[in-house]
Formats: structure tokens, C-alpha cells, sequence
């Protein structure tokens, strides 16, 4: 069965379509990625699904509820985190969490097992206020109240955004350990390289879905060969490759550089001596595999045309 | 009810823990009385005042030296004529003339009855007001030892005039102004800035995804904001009781009624604003510029009402405040029952369910 | 290029508020022509660090020079030499896009000839000759810190802090962003940069990773990587940061 249904869902601000047209289904108990830069319309998609916008087009279900007639059911069943942590920042740590137990009418007693996970790493600043938290534990806080009521599905927009690597790699974790709970999740991000800690994603951009799959399979729709090439002087490296007459494209990743010909066969001795001839002497090309971000540029690319 | 109650009992300690509503909550309330209040109490001491002494008799004679006799008031000048009243305020020394009809005496004593006319320069209200008070406290007195004397019981009817001010803005005008100023302050103020507050900062999303009835997210914001400001009601009329001894005529109840009506029209007020503004400064700018400031130039408070221009006594029927003074006024310092100010409170009414109504409408239960 | 002068030098600088200590005695150098990263946890001291250094704070204790000025007495001086660039504060959305360059020409007294070479140079290498009169509002967020980038090293700045510069942009936009960061890096300005994108540390010449206050680790990431026996700068981080 389908924790969502989204049907050819619009939703315009003025003259702006934040989102386009979008037809998908989430599958109960999965982990679900909307993927990509601000402007994608991941938070106005977001809040179409959990009943805060009302659709221009189309239509959604949450848990076979319609989000426009029964908003009221499905608000009992979701659980919501907002992009920017929501917390009532003069209110403790424990203080918060009791109240938004009481406003979905139960206690942090009842559903503790839900959060005993996330809340033990916070439970030691159980009665600093909330304003003074750092953010990787104003994000652990927000995810304990937005799981206190034990939802069926939860909505997480951007919990990652401005957060440090470790925080980030830990929240990914919990949400691991909440998905085996038999939970829902749609997340949201703009970091390409979480899509791989999905199920399922949907790289977006400005309104659009450009592909909407497995990491893995969408990974396999990158087309062409891809070569890693590296120099000491990697600015010189990208303006030789930029004025290349074969150069399908060149984006630095990393310590490395990627790269697509536009030729169906070319070897790399050649591209290796055409860079000489442009004074970068200390080449170094070898074959690699794409990642989501590489697919994401060519998707990117390919609607651009 | 519980998670209405856990709503409530949050917004109290988010109150309690933020020292600037404190501040404005309970700081401004008895700062605004003390500044008020003193600002406008005179102390009496030497008052210049002048007679004119239609009769000259052992009577009058008594009663001026009384008056004089008192510290309270000096001996400016013995007017001749009727004429002279006038010129003798006009010099600006003058506060007050004390006019006794001719034959005072013979009058009091055969007819059982003389007259007294006290005139004051009311352009300077509470001097005027405190003059009289004192004046006829003296007579008073006099009358009082001539009744232990003879048993014709005779009366002095003093005769009242103010000059320049013939309004008479009482002194204590400003309690019930101020109760008008504090209430807005806080339930149409704190209550906007106190919902907007939570749009900023994006909870008002989760509460709204809650399973939390916008009608129990208002109510909730709003219940202590009214309990805090009946507290501050309660506050402000002890002090002005203890510290600045104004008086208070007629019934608490009724009062507090009527201030319950006008709490609540502050209230659909604030929330009013919450709904149309976005962030917290566009609810300050609305409630300062939109509900203060009116309140203060156009209810009554500062400027009487009769001396505006036509164009602005008209637009001052839609300034609650105005309709909680006249009321208040009445209740306060004439005594009066609901049968005087069933007029106003009707006005009130209709214009909180207005607001209420109209707040209901806007406020929206997605973002 | 990186040349062998320096122009950020940083020794023991240590801010303290109250008992806590925000950064403690972290001491480093950077030379002209460099990208450097500057990492760390949220909360480890990056932005007390940054402040310092840009002048807007006063430090504790400490060394500290920037473009060959003191930190605690040529504060003015400093300000003039460097540009910065944030993700939270770039240009005014009520302003056209050339009202803005104008704007910060102005601040850094530029005279109005130079603005104006600047601004068409300007427009004319981000391909926006066409809507300068545009108001910044209609931009996506990609070119607005595009845009944002060239101003602030429109007055030819010795150093610029860029803080989380490409935060939200869309992976094409950020490469671009980084074709312009490596650009005036080669022209020799120094480039101080702080990210979330561990892939972008990958990019700089030399990474600090900051600590509860400590710069911990400092070398080029290709250094990091081996003394720390992982594959990306992320693996690094979320080792150190832990």
C-alpha cells in the first residue's frame, strides 16, 4: 500500500510555479529523498502532502486521506518538522518535548521507545532552553517532537541544512533506525550526496522532477563514459579542458575533475596530449564511476536544452 | 482539554521567562501610574485668592479669615466690583475669587440661607479642582460651628464657577485612560506580537499540523494575556487608590464587567493583526501606529473629544478606548449604573464581535 | 597561485566570552594566492574565528595580522583590504543588480569611473548585460551569489571570507562559483572559505578543521586524507569532528 499518493499536483506563488505537474507514489515504510538546490519547490511539494497548502492542481493522499477533505485525520497521523528547527526557544529541552506530547494528547512516557534513541543524547541538557542549543541538538529535539506522537508519517523539510557533517551522518542514522520501526519518511535536502542514503528519490529542480527512482538505478542512467582527471594546478586544468572542442562537460568533484567527451570513441592519450600542448604537463586521467551528482548535472543539462 | 491546558501553561512560562514582556507587562502598568500621577498632582500651598465682599459684615469677615488663616491660601486682593473678577485672573496671580452676596449675614440668619459664589481658573484642571475641594471644606467647617450655635440649622449654598475650562477635566481622568492605554498594550500588543512570534520562528506550523482546533490555538494564546491584564486592571486601581487617593464611586462589578467586554475587543484586535502581519515588527508597527497612538490622541485621554475638529470627533466613535472612558468615567467617579452606560456597552459589543468575527474569517487553518 | 607571502597569520588568537572560550590560541597561516578552508563543526569557533580576523571582533589574546594589518589596531584598515561574502547577508533584493554594484563601489570608494568599468566587466563576464536594471529579487539564488562573489571582489580586495558561500545552490551553479573562486585565486587573491560541502574542501589548497575551539588538523586534503587513512575529506571530518 501507499503512505502517499500525489496526482498531477501545482502549486504557483505569483507569477513563480513552485511546483509543476508532479505524479508520484511513496511506499509505506519507506525512506524517501526529494532531492536538490533551493527553488526545487521540495518544501511547497512538502507542505501540499501534509495539509498546510492547499493545491492550485491536482490532489494527494496521505494514508488513503484526501489532504483536502480529511486535513483534520491526517494531521493526527503525521508528524512534521518544519525547515528551520521549530522549537519554543525559552522553553527547555524538556519542557518542549512535554508540550508538544500534550498537544497531540499523549506524555513523553507513552511513546518513549519511539525516542529513547535520539532523546539520551540530548537528555543531559534536558533543562537548558532550547535557544541555546547547538543546532545538531536543536535538530535531535525537533525530530523527538515531531516523533512524540508516533506518527505513521513523517515530514522532514531540509533537517540537515546548516548542519556539520557528523550531525548530519548521525541524523541520517536515526532516520535509519526510525524506518525499521515500520515509519514513513519523506525528507528533503539539498545535499546530493544523502540521496544514497534513500530508498527511493526524487532529484527536483525548479518546480520539476528530473528523475525519480532508486540511487542506484539512477545512477545507471548517466550516460556516458566518465574520466577523473587531476593536476597540481587544477584552475589551469579546467580553463584547458573548457576550450576543448571535445569537452561534452568538466566540473571539479572533489580533489578530482570530471569529465565527459562529446565523441561516441576517443582515447585517452589524445585528450592527455591536447593538454600538454596547453601547458598542463602533470595530467593525471582514470576511468570513474558517476555518483547522483553527476547524474543530477546531466539531468540538469538536458532540460537546460 | 488537557492539551488546551499544556498549551496554556506553556504560553505562561514563555511570558515569565521573557524579561521584556515582563517588563512591559508588569514594569510599564505602575511606571505609566506613578509618572501620571505625579505629573499632575499639585500639592496646595499659598494659593493666591481674592474676595469680593458684596456685604463687609462679621460673618463674611470670619469666613475670610478662616480661609486665609488656613496656609492653604493667601490674600491676593479685595475686588470692588464685578468687573474686576475678570481682570484679576487675567494678571495670572489670581487662582481663585470668592464672591459673598450683599447682606450675607442677615440673609443666613433670617432667611436660613446666603450664597457664595467660588470661582477658579480651571485652565489648570486639578489646581482648580483641589482649590475648590479645600474651599469648600472650609466653609464647611464654618457652617458646621455655626450650627452648634443657633438651631436654625442655616446653609451656605456655595455656588460653583469654572472659568476657562467650564469642562472641568477631572483630575482623575487619567486612571480609567490609562487602564484603556494598558489593556491595548497588552492584549492587542503582546497578543499579535506573541502569535506573529510564532509564525517567525515556524511553530506555528507544527501547531497547526497538530491536532491542536485553531479556535483552541487563539484561545489558548489569548487566556493569558486577559488573566495578566485583569491582573494589571486590579494593579493599577489599588495604586490609585492607596498612593494617589482616587476615588472610586460606583460599583466594582460593573467595572469589571465592562473592562471584560473591552479586554476582549482589544483582544480581537491583536488578533486581527496576527493574522494579516507576517512577522513580529509588522505586528508592532500595526499595533503602535494603528490601536496606540489613536487610543491616546483620539479617545478622550489627552485631548477632550469637543475641542477637535468635526472630521475627528466623528472618527473617534470608532476608537473602543473612547466608549471604555465615557463608561469608565461614569462608574468610577459619578457613580452611575448600567442604565447610564447600557448605550456604550452595547457599542462595545458590537464592535468585539466585529473584530472577533472578522479575525475568525482570516485566520487560517494552512499557511 | 599561491605565492610564499603571507596574508592571514594567526597566532595563539584566542576569544573568550565569559568562561566560555570560543576559539582557543588557534594559530595558522595563509599565503597569497591560496583557497583556504576553514572547517569545522557548528559551534567549534569558525565564525568567532572569522569575525576576528574580518575585524569585527576584538580578540582576547593572540596574534593576529590580515593583508599585513593588526587585528586590534588597524581593524579600519583590514576592512578596506578584504571582501566578504555570506550566504545569510550578500546584496539588497530591493535594489537593481547595477544599484548594487554601484552601492558597495561606493563603500569602498571606488570612484564612479571605476564603478562603471567594474560593473559592465562585471555583468559582461556573468553574462548579465541585459538585466542590470533588473531588481536582485528576480535573480535565482544561484546567480544572486554568483553576483554577490564578483562584488565582493569588485574593489580587488587581498583577501576574501566567503562564509558558506554556495550553501543551497544547485550543483552546476556551485561549480561555476568555484570556476570564479579558482579564477581569483589565480589572479592572487587570497581566499578564505567556510563550507558544509565536504566536497568543496576538497577544492581548497590547504583545509583547517576546527574542534571545540582547537584548530585540530591542518594540511592540503590530500595530506588529510592519508595521515587520517580515508577516502574523502567527509570520512576526515566525521573522524576529527567526533
Amino acid at each position: 500500500m501507499n503512505a502517499v499518493t500525489v496526482n498531477n499536483i501545482s502549486k504557483s506563488f505569483g507569477a513563480i510555479k513552485a511546483v509543476n505537474n508532479l505524479t508520484f507514489q511513496v511506499e509505506q515504510g519507506d525512506l524517501f529523498g526529494f532531492i536538490g538546490p533551493d527553488g526545487g519547490g521540495k518544501t511547497t511539494l512538502i507542505r501540499m502532502m501534509n495539509t498546510l497548502i492547499i493545491p492550485d492542481e491536482g490532489s494527494a493522499t496521505v494514508n488513503g486521506l484526501d489532504t483536502i477533505k480529511d486535513y483534520k485525520k491526517i494531521r493526527l497521523q503525521i508528524g512534521y518538522m518544519p525547515g528551520r528547527f521549530s522549537l519554543y526557544q525559552d522553553l527547555t529541552v524538556e519542557e518542549n518535548l512535554n508540550f508538544f506530547a500534550t498537544v497531540f494528547g499523549t506524555t513523553i512516557k507513552q511513546n518513549y521507545d519511539l525516542i529513547r534513541d535520539i532523546y539520551v543524547q540530548i537528555e543531559p541538557f534536558k533543562d537548558r532552553r532550547a535557544g541555546k542549543l547547538s543546532g545538531g541538538m536543536k535538530q535531535k529535539l525537533a525530530l523527538c517532537c515531531a516523533l512524540i506522537h508516533k506518527p505513521e508519517v513523517l515530514f522532514l523539510d531540509e533537517p540537515t541544512t546548516g548542519v556539520d557533517a557528523v550531525s548530519r551522518k548521525e541524523f541520517w542514522e536515526m532516520l535509519k533506525r526510525l524506518k525499521q520501526k515500520g515509519i514513513t519518511i519523506l525528507v528533503s535536502t539539498p545535499y546530493l550526496d544523502e540521496a544514497s542514503l534513500c530508498d527511493k528519490v526524487a532529484l527536483m529542480q525548479s518546480g520539476n522532477i528530473l528523475e525519480i527512482n532508486t540511487p542506484e538505478n539512477i545512477v545507471k542512467k548517466f550516460e556516458k563514459p566518465l574520466l577523473a582527471m587531476k593536476s597540481k594546478n587544477m584552475y589551469k586544468l579546467i580553463t584547458a579542458l573548457r576550450s576543448y572542442k571535445f569537452t561534452n562537460s568538466a566540473y571539479p568533484f572533489g580533489e578530482y575533475l570530471h569529465y565527459t567527451d562529446t565523441r561516441e570513441t576517443y582515447s585517452v592519450e589524445g585528450i592527455k596530449n591536447y593538454l600538454m600542448q596547453m601547458g598542463v604537463t602533470d595530467a593525471e586521467i582514470i576511468p570513474a564511476l558517476p555518483n547522483i551528482e553527476d547524474t543530477f548535472m546531466q539531468l540538469m543539462e538536458k532540460g537546460n536544452d | 482539554m488537557k492539551k488546551f491546558l499544556g498549551f496554556i501553561i506553556k504560553e505562561f512560562i514563555s511570558i515569565f521567562r521573557d524579561k521584556r514582556t515582563m517588563v512591559v507587562l508588569f514594569g510599564m502598568p505602575i511606571a505609566q501610574l506613578i509618572i501620571f500621577g505625579f505629573a499632575i498632582r499639585n500639592e496646595l500651598n499659598d494659593a493666591t485668592i481674592a474676595f469680593f465682599d458684596q456685604s463687609n459684615d462679621y460673618m463674611t469677615e470670619q469666613i475670610k479669615q478662616k480661609l486665609v488663616s488656613s496656609n492653604y491660601f493667601k490674600l491676593g486682593a479685595n475686588l470692588q466690583s464685578n468687573g474686576m473678577i475678570e481682570e484679576a485672573f487675567k494678571g495670572g496671580k489670581i487662582k481663585e475669587v470668592i464672591i459673598f452676596e450683599p447682606n450675607f449675614a442677615q440673609k443666613l440668619l433670617k432667611d436660613g440661607g446666603a450664597k457664595i459664589q467660588i470661582i477658579t481658573d480651571a485652565s489648570d484642571p486639578n489646581m482648580a479642582q483641589t482649590l475648590l475641594s479645600y474651599t469648600s471644606a472650609i466653609i464647611k467647617d464654618y457652617q458646621t460651628s455655626l450650627n452648634k450655635q443657633s438651631d436654625l440649622a442655616p446653609i451656605i449654598q456655595s455656588e460653583v464657577k469654572m472659568i476657562y475650562n467650564p469642562e472641568i477635566r477631572s483630575t482623575y481622568m487619567f486612571v480609567p485612560g490609562l487602564i484603556a492605554l494598558i489593556l491595548l498594550l497588552v492584549c492587542a500588543l503582546m497578543t499579535s506580537i506573541a502569535i506573529t512570534k510564532e509564525k517567525e520562528i515556524g511553530t506555528m506550523e507544527v501547531l497547526l499540523v497538530s491536532p491542536l482546533k485553531p479556535i483552541e490555538i487563539i484561545i489558548g494564546k489569548v487566556i493569558p494575556y486577559l488573566l495578566l491584564s485583569f491582573f494589571n486592571v486590579i494593579t493599577i486601581l489599588i495604586l490609585a487608590r492607596v498612593v494617589f487617593n482616587v476615588p472610586f464611586v460606583g460599583s466594582y462589578i460593573l467595572f469589571f464587567f465592562i473592562a471584560l467586554i473591552f479586554i476582549m475587543t482589544a483582544l480581537s484586535l491583536g488578533i486581527l493583526i496576527s493574522s494579516v502581519a507576517q512577522t513580529q515588527q509588522a505586528a508592532m508597527m500595526m499595533s503602535l501606529a494603528g490601536l496606540l497612538l489613536p487610543t491616546i490622541i483620539l479617545s478622550g485621554f489627552i485631548f477632550p473629544i469637543s475641542n477637535m475638529p468635526l472630521l475627528l470627533q466623528w472618527f473617534s466613535n470608532i476608537i473602543p478606548a473612547k466608549w471604555f472612558l465615557i463608561i469608565a468615567k461614569g462608574i468610577m467617579l459619578k457613580g452611575v449604573g448600567f442604565d447610564h452606560i447600557w448605550k456604550e456597552t452595547l457599542i462595545l459589543c458590537g464592535m468585539f464581535l466585529f473584530f472577533i468575527l472578522i479575525s475568525i474569517k482570516k485566520f487560517k487553518v494552512r499557511l | 597561485m599561491t605565492e610564499n607571502i603571507n596574508v592571514i597569520s594567526a597566532e595563539k588568537l584566542t576569544k573568550r566570552f565569559g568562561s566560555f572560550i570560543a576559539t582557543n590560541e588557534i594559530t595558522f597561516d595563509v599565503k597569497k594566492g591560496e583557497i583556504f578552508g576553514f572547517l569545522g563543526a557548528n559551534g567549534a569557533g569558525k565564525t568567532t574565528a572569522m569575525r576576528m580576523l574580518t575585524g569585527l571582533l576584538t580578540p582576547t589574546s593572540g596574534k593576529a595580522t590580515v593583508a599585513g594589518f593588526d587585528v586590534y589596531k588597524e581593524a579600519e584598515k583590514i576592512k578596506k583590504n578584504i571582501g566578504y561574502m555570506s550566504q545569510k547577508f550578500s546584496l539588497y533584493e530591493d535594489l537593481t543588480i547595477k544599484e548594487n554594484i554601484t552601492f558597495y563601489g561606493g563603500i569602498y570608494g571606488l570612484t564612479n569611473a571605476e564603478i562603471k568599468e567594474a560593473s559592465e566587466r562585471l555583468l559582461n563576464k556573468l553574462k548579465l548585460q541585459s538585466s542590470g536594471a533588473a531588481l536582485l529579487s528576480s535573480l535565482p539564488l544561484g546567480w544572486k551569489q554568483k553576483l554577490a562573489f564578483s562584488v565582493a571582489v569588485m574593489h580587488k580586495p587581498k583577501v576574501v571570507f566567503l562564509d558558506e558561500p554556495t550553501g543551497g545552490v544547485d550543483p552546476i551553479t556551485r561549480r561555476q562559483f568555484w570556476d570564479m573562486i579558482y579564477e581569483e585565486a589565480y589572479n592572487g587573491v587570497t581566499v578564505f572559505v567556510t563550507t558544509h560541502y565536504m566536497d568543496e574542501a576538497e577544492y581548497c589548497d590547504r583545509v583547517s578543521i576546527m574542534v571545540a575551539g582547537k584548530i585540530e588538523a591542518l594540511d592540503a586534503p590530500k595530506e588529510l586524507k592519508r595521515i587520517y587513512n580515508s577516502d574523502s575529506m567527509n570520512d576526515v571530518f566525521i573522524k576529527l569532528a567526533r
